[in-house]
This record gives structure tokens, sequence and C-alpha cells, in this order.
């Protein structure tokens, strides 16, 4: 019997990633099959860009927050999938006046389904920025920026992580485009109900070792956040103190971590989620031990997979070097398709992509020598 | 009426490497006269739209890595007098990494 093609319309689409590092951008674009893989760049050789995001409501509209050593910081924009750019109009910027600076923009996130054109921008120091003509022009959301407890939660622009405060982890619930969660190193996880017009630390449970207070409301160092998008009542955050869950309306995490190995432990940067099943999720754990190296515990890299919402994880390293390698993987260089066995990737410091076309149980390396890899997206 | 040299030659502009993806690889505008560095970078900032908010932050500070010398002069401030100039420079401070 000869064997029925899948109709193109239901044929899984190549993935494609998009390699956010520290010199520039490039793309690596996949067979159907997810074997064989090439590497098409730079863009923007020389910038450092934090974060490339491909817009999932129209499939043509790329972003690219980037700045330079010398130049501030700006987005560009390609309505062609990279063709060509265009460097926005109005880049996020604080209020004149408001002593406030944007160093970078760090995150990139697409508006609302029902919301075409609209993103936001997380910065460095904390601010929050919302675009509603496709990343064109950018004006600060006033709700978040200026609200009067905003410096109790995140501190001065001086504090926090050490390339700089920021704003990630922009989330929008998909039943409801008012309804946004943030996240800042530091500050904490913040949710609004009102479209960011007003908001509300969420953040009870999460340790902050850092801090005196044992339980304090804000103040902590989510280091990625994640809703899962078709449970968006479930979310999952890695933390600098560990892994946790929350299921709203409570309004308490979970720990979730502590299921870890002791020897590898609950620290890391990225998180990612499984798109249809929400019980699963990858993280990326790094030695956050004494002196914090933040690099894979013992030399030996592994992803950690959970199918059960964390109550157990998984060590996935098939394939990855077994001793002396001493990669750190950046919140947002962790990604997964959409492909029926899903595909996770993630990079590496010290420029290299990794995938696994089996939910993590086998990895390759994809591609090498690279930049500092700061971000990774499927496009 | 007699012009004044600078209103005749105006002001010369050496833009750096890294600020000629905006000016099409020119590597020297002429700008007419301004009084203050500002109203130079604003009036360049139309010509070639985006260039200023990459050297100029948005509480009108010039950027840390950025360096402007009028005539030889560093310049720290955007209300630094450029009537009668003949030179801005513009240079990307070493910073490495």
């Amino acid at each position: 019997m000869a064997a029925r093609k899948t109709p193109k319309s239901v044929a899984p689409k190549p993935t494609t990633l998009l390699i956010a590092t520290r010199k520039g951008l490039w793309v690596l674009g996949a067979d159907a099959a997810r074997r064989s893989w090439k590497l098409t760049g730079p863009h923007f050789l020389g910038h450092i860009v934090h974060h490339a995001v491909a817009d999932p409501r129209d499939g043509r509209t790329l972003l690219a927050a980037a700045r330079t050593g010398h130049l501030g910081p700006t987005i560009f924009r390609s309505t062609d999938r990279g063709r060509t750019w265009k460097e926005a109009a109005q880049p996020p910027a604080f209020e004149p006046g408001s002593g406030r600076t944007v160093d970078h923009s760090f995150w990139l996130t697409p508006g609302h389904a029902s919301e075409p054109g609209v993103w936001y921008a997380g910065t460095s120091p904390q601010g929050l920025f919302k675009s509603t003509d496709g990343g064109a022009t950018w004006t600060g959301v006033k709700g978040f920026n200026e609200h009067p407890q905003r410096k109790a939660w995140c501190g001065g622009d001086q504090d926090g992580t050490p390339d700089g405060p920021k704003l990630h982890s922009v989330l929008v619930d998909p039943r409801d485009p008012k309804h946004l969660y943030i996240a800042m190193s530091s500050g904490g996880v913040f949710e609004s109900s009102d479209g960011g017009a007003d908001w509300t630390p969420l953040n009870l449970g999460v340790k902050a070792l850092f801090l005196p207070e044992p339980d304090p409301p804000f103040g902590h160092d989510p280091h990625c956040v994640r809703l899962h998008p078709r449970v968006p009542d479930r979310l999952y955050q890695q933390n600098h103190c560990g892994i946790y869950r929350i299921d709203r309306p409570a309004n308490r995490w979970t720990d979730i971590g502590a299921a870890m190995p002791k020897s590898v432990g609950p620290i890391g940067f990225p998180m990612v989620l499984h798109p249809r099943d929400p019980e699963t999720l990858w993280v990326f754990p790094m030695d956050g031990s004494d002196v914090w190296p933040r690099v894979s515990p013992g030399g030996k890299p592994a992803v950690y997979r959970s199918v059960n919402g964390g109550k157990t994880w998984q060590r996935q390293a098939t394939g990855m070097p077994k001793s002396q390698a001493w990669w750190t993987v950046k919140r947002q260089a962790m990604t997964a398709d959409q492909a029926p066995t899903v595909g996770v990737y993630f990079g590496t410091s010290s420029g290299e992509v990794w995938g696994s076309r089996d939910e993590g149980r086998s990895w390759k390396c994809i591609a090498a020598h690279l930049p500092h890899i700061y971000a990774i997206e499927c496009s | 009426m007699r012009l004044s040299a600078r209103e005749r030659d105006g002001l010369k502009v050496l833009i750096p490497g890294l600020l000629r993806s905006y000016t099409a690889g020119a590597e020297t505008v002429v700008l007419p006269a301004h009084a203050t560095l500002d109203e130079a970078l604003r009036h360049l900032d139309a010509r070639f739209p985006g260039l200023r908010f990459r050297v100029v932050d948005e509480q009108a500070s010039i950027r840390p890595h950025i360096k402007m010398f009028v005539d030889g002069a560093l310049a720290r401030r955007l209300d630094t007098p450029v009537a009668d100039a003949k030179e801005l420079m513009i240079v990307g401070a070493l910073s490495g990494g």
C-alpha cells in the first residue's frame, strides 16, 4: 500500500529558530524532519541582540531588540520574515524628565490574538512598553512605569542583576487581552487585570533568600516565567531560588524544585513548556552554589524534564558532553517547537545550539561557533 | 549682507562608521547654522531619522560611550554652542568586549 501523503495544510511547519546573540542575529532553519539545519545570517552584525521574536498572528513580522556597545537601544522590524528590516521610528524610552533611561530592550512579547499589531517590550532597567502598530512606535505603560510602588517593588535602577535589572516574561492571557503578567529581576512577578493600568504582586510562596523577610510580597528574582497556552491558569517559574508552579486563582506558588536531585539543585535561567501538555516542562539547571558559578553543574550539562507538573524530574543528557562542558543557558535561550513530537532547543553562552527532536530524549549540536547566545525563539 | 564663515561653509559633521547606516554611508554631512549642539543633532535626526536617539538618551544626555567634539573640544552637554563652530566630530568611545 502506498504511503498516504500528509495533506499540505496540516503538514508540520518546518522549524526555524531565531538566534539572538551578543554580536548579531542568525536564523537556523530545519528540513521537515528536523534532521538537517541550515544557518543564515548574520543580521545586524556587531549589535547586541537581546531578543528576536516572530509574530504568530501574521507569520511574517519579526522584531529584534538591539543595541551596540556605543549606540543606544532600538527595535528593528521586518514584515517579510527577515528579508528586509526597518528601525522603529520611536523605540522604547522613558518619559523625558523622569530621570530614567532605557539601557536596552530585553524582552519582546506579541500581544493578544485579537489585537494585531500590539506588542509589549520589557526593558533594563525595569520598564514596560507597548506598541499598537507592529513595533514601529512604542509608549510606556504608565500604569507600571509610573506606579507609585514601582521603586519599592524594583529598587533603584542601579540595583538588580549583574548586567542590569530587567523586566521580562511579559505574558498575555489568551482568554483576555487585559489580563497580563510580568516578571522582574529583581522585583518579582506581578499581575494586571486591566491591561496594565494597575499591578498586584504575585510572589507568595517563592523564596527570596537574599532578603531578610521569610515570605516577602515582592523583591524576588524570577528568572523566567511561562504561562501554559492551553491552560492559562497554570504558570511555572524558574527563579533564582528554585522552581515553582501556580494554578490560579491561587495566589501562592508551590515549590517544585525540591524534587530536583540535590547534586544538581533547582537553580537555572530558562524554562520551556510543552505546547499542548500543561504537565510537561523542561529546565536547564546551572550551578548556584557558593559564589554562583552559573555554569552546568559539575561541567556536565543536562536538561531536566518533568511530565507531572514538577512532582518528579528526569535527567535528559543523551548526546551532550559527559564532562568538562561549562555551559550557561540564558533565560530566553531555550524554546520548543509545535511539532507532534515536540522539538526542544537551547543556545549556550559558548555559541552552540543544541536540539532534540524527541522531546529531550536525545540531543545533537545543530550549530556551533556563534557568539554568546542570549535568546532562541521558534519562528 | 556679509555672511560669517560659519554661515557660508556650514557645520561639517564627521559621521563615525557606527552611524553611517543612517547616512547611507556618508562620512561627512554639512548642516546649516545652529545655535547649539542640541539643535544641530535635531537637524541631523530630521535628515537621518533615528540617529539622535542612538547617541542621545531620553533625558537629553549624550550616551556614555559616545563622545562629541566641537572644533576639537569635548562637548559634554547638548547646550554647547556651535554657532561659530566649523566641525562636529561624533565618535564611539573606546569600549571593548
